[in-house]
């Protein structure tokens, strides 16, 4: 009965309404790679264009913060495909506690990054008069250390607000979440943003301690 | 595909057409109806289209006099900035996908409503809420960089509201990528049983590629508005040369969305034309699978030829050459569309109403254009006329002549399925040629004026040039009489107007198979095909070896339709 709820128009069988998420979602996150591809071209190109001032600028990132955030989000996609394989065999609870951790995980990122970006402000690393290095180029580091690292936490927070929101729709009872394809493409979407991260890890944090 | 007539007729009781199931105006801005969408966005894309003309009537009419009597420097170069990017990305760029694309899509391939109904409607919110960001912007003082926003005037010392614009675009971004993603799997989802590729309509395959380019081209243009917010607002140095940015980095991410842009507004110019020719010479589209990957071929290489709107801008030769020779390679399978739409043409009963007017009118405009672009493509003609007023006369002859002309065509053409009545033939076809004409009047002078060294973005020029400035502003007053006119009859027509019938054009395509205007669902039952598309004539049969009875009959205006018949008071 719950396959028939999730069933929406103009959908006559649910098999085709989960592939067309889940096709919609993978050419949305195509769309998403070319909108983070154009910062990590201008990163390239500005690496190469002055590989010592970027360099130096690399090193002046905290490693201990971003390595921890990588752990937590590895994790919380780990988390995140256990709440699909608990929805596909229906267990409710087991899809509740792995949803909320997955958004725990995404809570606590977010919070750690808060701390970093205190500090690095506390340590004079936004671009401007004040700037902690004296060479120009090392405020390009910054300057797309901060975009980079700002629109990432901005998805991610749309990605627990979205998991969050199911989490309630769930625990609420009524939705239909063993045929509904909400999971799994919520899934990849959480993907994507761990993936961005992983990309983001090392060109950030360990690019500059080679 | 002529069974319309016993479907209808074993229906007795046809459901109500979309525009009479709701009425009120709720009904309206929360409804997952495609049709509904469609004239919504239609409604909002025709406001910004005339706030974008206003803006053209204005400049048009300071370039009379050489010395540029009504606004100052800046309030010239705000007016320009606000006809780019209000035409550019609330007129064109959404056009034909998001009214005729939203409307026809689900019909032509034999859907009840596009995949995501809910996104499609969240998409017009996004593109309302990118309206009203670019009109606060307008209603604040406008923005003076120039549609291309070009860094670092636009992130350094312009004076305007560039975050504010750029915001806009941005947003205004994020709806055509929610169309896209709905074309793209509607497309590959819900055709109806027998609809397999190699039968889709030409437009259809038009629509697919554009929601490609859209979805792959417009987060490129996203990225590179939101880099340079940052940098305005926030003082991050990303294009600043001062500390070793790069602004020309700029220029390579909006070209890198910009160009491919133009083949998001003129693809679904070439279906539409595809669509109309067809009906209108009573012969099968020559060229079909060419056709098809002539679409596809210009969607991928449209991408790699983004360089040559900066070959003066700093770039290796060897670069120059390579984007040099890849946009002469582009326009090839554009010239295959237009051989083919000849071709098809060639020896068909050609009948020259409204649509079909517009659509010839298409075709020798989109040549010209396109002609001039290989001039501009070629490195050493490119240096003498960059930033001239050929450049602007090249890409108008594209998009207004190409895309606004197959717009209107578009219009005429379905404008019978979308609201149940006929246009008045004969207004339509006057305007039709007012339009062509008034057209060319306008933007001709601008080809030589700009060869001889006009520059593009000055209101102050030299006295010599007054005679051709003058010719294209009388010619521009032509072209906003051919845009104002359907707006008088096609409204009187919906009150007025002979009632259209399902097919008064006896025209091929699903879409022509409900009624008009269809109902909610589009189809009283699911359409099935077993037939390719155009079989306005037996295949394999040469043109007048055909046996009359044969051929799909066609009378102007619909005048014997059979599936008319008793439709009349």
């Amino acid at each position: 009965m719950s396959n028939d709820a999730a069933l929406k128009e103009p959908f006559e069988s649910l098999d085709r309404q989960r592939l067309s998420a889940a096709l919609g979602m993978w050419i949305f996150l195509a769309s998403e790679v070319l909108f983070f591809g154009g910062m990590f071209l201008g990163m390239t190109i500005y690496r190469q264009i002055h590989p010592d001032a970027i360099m130096e600028a690399a090193r002046e990132t905290n490693v201990l913060f971003g390595s921890i955030n990588t752990a937590l989000l590895l994790i919380s996609s780990v988390t995140m495909v256990l709440a699909d394989k608990a929805a596909e065999k229906g267990l409710k609870s087991a899809v509740l506690a792995f949803l909320a951790a997955t958004a725990a995980l995404g809570l606590c990122f977010l919070v750690l990054k808060g701390f970093e970006y205190r500090e690095d402000i506390h340590e004079h690393l936004v671009p401007g008069p004040d700037f902690k290095l004296h060479t120009p180029a090392a405020q390009l580091f910054f300057g797309f250390y901060w975009i980079m690292t700002g629109v990432h936490a901005v998805h991610l927070t749309i990605a627990i607000v979205a998991v969050s929101t199911y989490f309630v729709r769930i625990w609420r009872g009524g939705f239909p979440f063993e045929g509904s394809a909400a999971l799994p493409v919520l899934g990849l979407y959480w993907h994507l943003v761990d993936i961005i991260w992983i990309f983001l890890y090392p060109l950030l944090y360990l690019g500059g301690r080679t | 595909m002529t069974d319309a007539a016993a479907i209808r007729s074993a229906e007795a009781k046809e459901p109500p057409s979309y525009l009479k199931a709701g009425r009120t105006v709720a009904s309206w801005l929360t409804t997952t109806d495609h049709k509904r969408i469609a004239l919504l966005y239609f409604g909002s894309i025709t406001f910004f289209f005339f706030i974008g003309g206003a803006a053209a009537t204005l400049i048009r009419l300071e370039l009379i006099s050489p010395e540029g009597r009504f606004f100052t420097n800046d309030g010239y170069n705000r007016l320009f900035t606000l006809h780019g990017v209000i035409m550019v990305w609330f007129f064109l760029v959404p056009s034909i996908p998001t009214t005729f694309g939203n409307f026809l899509l689900p019909l032509m391939v034999g859907a009840k409503d596009v995949a995501f109904p809910r996104l499609n409607l969240m998409s017009w919110y996004l593109n309302m809420a990118g309206g009203l960001l670019v009109l606060a912007c307008l209603i604040l003082g406008g923005v003076d960089t120039g549609w291309t926003f070009y860094t670092p005037f636009s992130s350094m010392f312009s004076n305007g509201y560039v975050v504010l614009a750029a915001a806009a675009v941005f947003v205004a971004g994020f709806s055509t990528i929610a169309t896209g993603v709905n074309f793209i799997v509607t497309v590959h989802v819900l055709r109806a049983p027998g609809m397999t590729w190699f039968r889709l309509p030409l437009f259809v395959w038009t629509q697919y590629a554009t929601a490609a380019v859209i979805v792959l081209a417009t987060p490129v243009l996203a990225i590179s508005l939101l880099l340079l917010m940052a940098e305005r607002l926030f003082g991050l140095p990303i294009f600043d040369p001062a500390h070793g940015g790069d602004p020309v980095l700029f220029q390579h991410l909006f070209w890198f969305y910009s160009h491919p842009a133009v083949y998001i507004m003129v693809l679904p110019a070439f279906g539409v034309i595809s669509e109309i020719v067809t009906c209108f010479s009573r012969r099968r589209i020559f060229g079909y699978t060419a056709m098809i990957w002539a679409i596809l071929g210009i969607a991928v290489i449209g991408f790699f030829v983004w360089g040559h709107h900066m070959f003066v801008a700093g770039m290796s030769p060897f670069a120059a050459l390579v984007f040099s020779f890849l946009s002469f390679v582009v326009a090839v399978p554009s010239a295959i569309k237009v051989f083919n739409w000849t071709f098809t043409l060639y020896r068909g009963q050609i009948y020259f109403e409204a649509p079909m007017i517009y659509a010839l009118g298409f075709i020798g405009l989109f040549t010209t254009g396109g002609l001039s672009g290989l001039f501009t493509a070629s490195l050493p003609i490119d240096v003498h006329v960059t930033d001239s007023y050929f450049v602007v006369a090249h890409f108008h002859y594209i998009m207004v002549g190409g895309s606004v002309s197959a717009f209107f065509g578009a219009l005429h053409f379905w404008w019978p399925k979308i609201t149940g009545r006929l246009a008045p033939d004969r207004w339509a076809r006057f305007s039709a040629i007012l339009m062509y004409f008034g057209f060319n009047f306008t933007f001709f002078p601008q080809f030589v004026m700009g060869y001889l060294g006009m520059n593009r973005r000055y209101h102050h020029y030299a006295p010599e040039f007054q005679i051709y400035h003058v010719t294209s502003s009388a010619g521009a007053a032509i072209l906003a009489a051919a845009y104002l006119l359907p707006m008088g009859y096609l409204t009187w027509s919906l009150f007025y107007g002979r009632k259209a019938g399902d097919n008064p054009w006896g025209a091929t395509g699903l879409e022509w198979q409900t009624t008009s205007p269809p109902p909610r669902e589009n189809f009283v039952e699911q359409p099935r095909v077993d037939e390719g598309p155009y079989l306005y004539h037996p295949d394999q049969v040469a043109p007048f070896e055909e046996a009359p009875e044969r051929r799909q009959q066609h009378d102007p205006q619909g005048k014997s339709d059979p599936t008319r018949a008793g439709m009349e008071e």
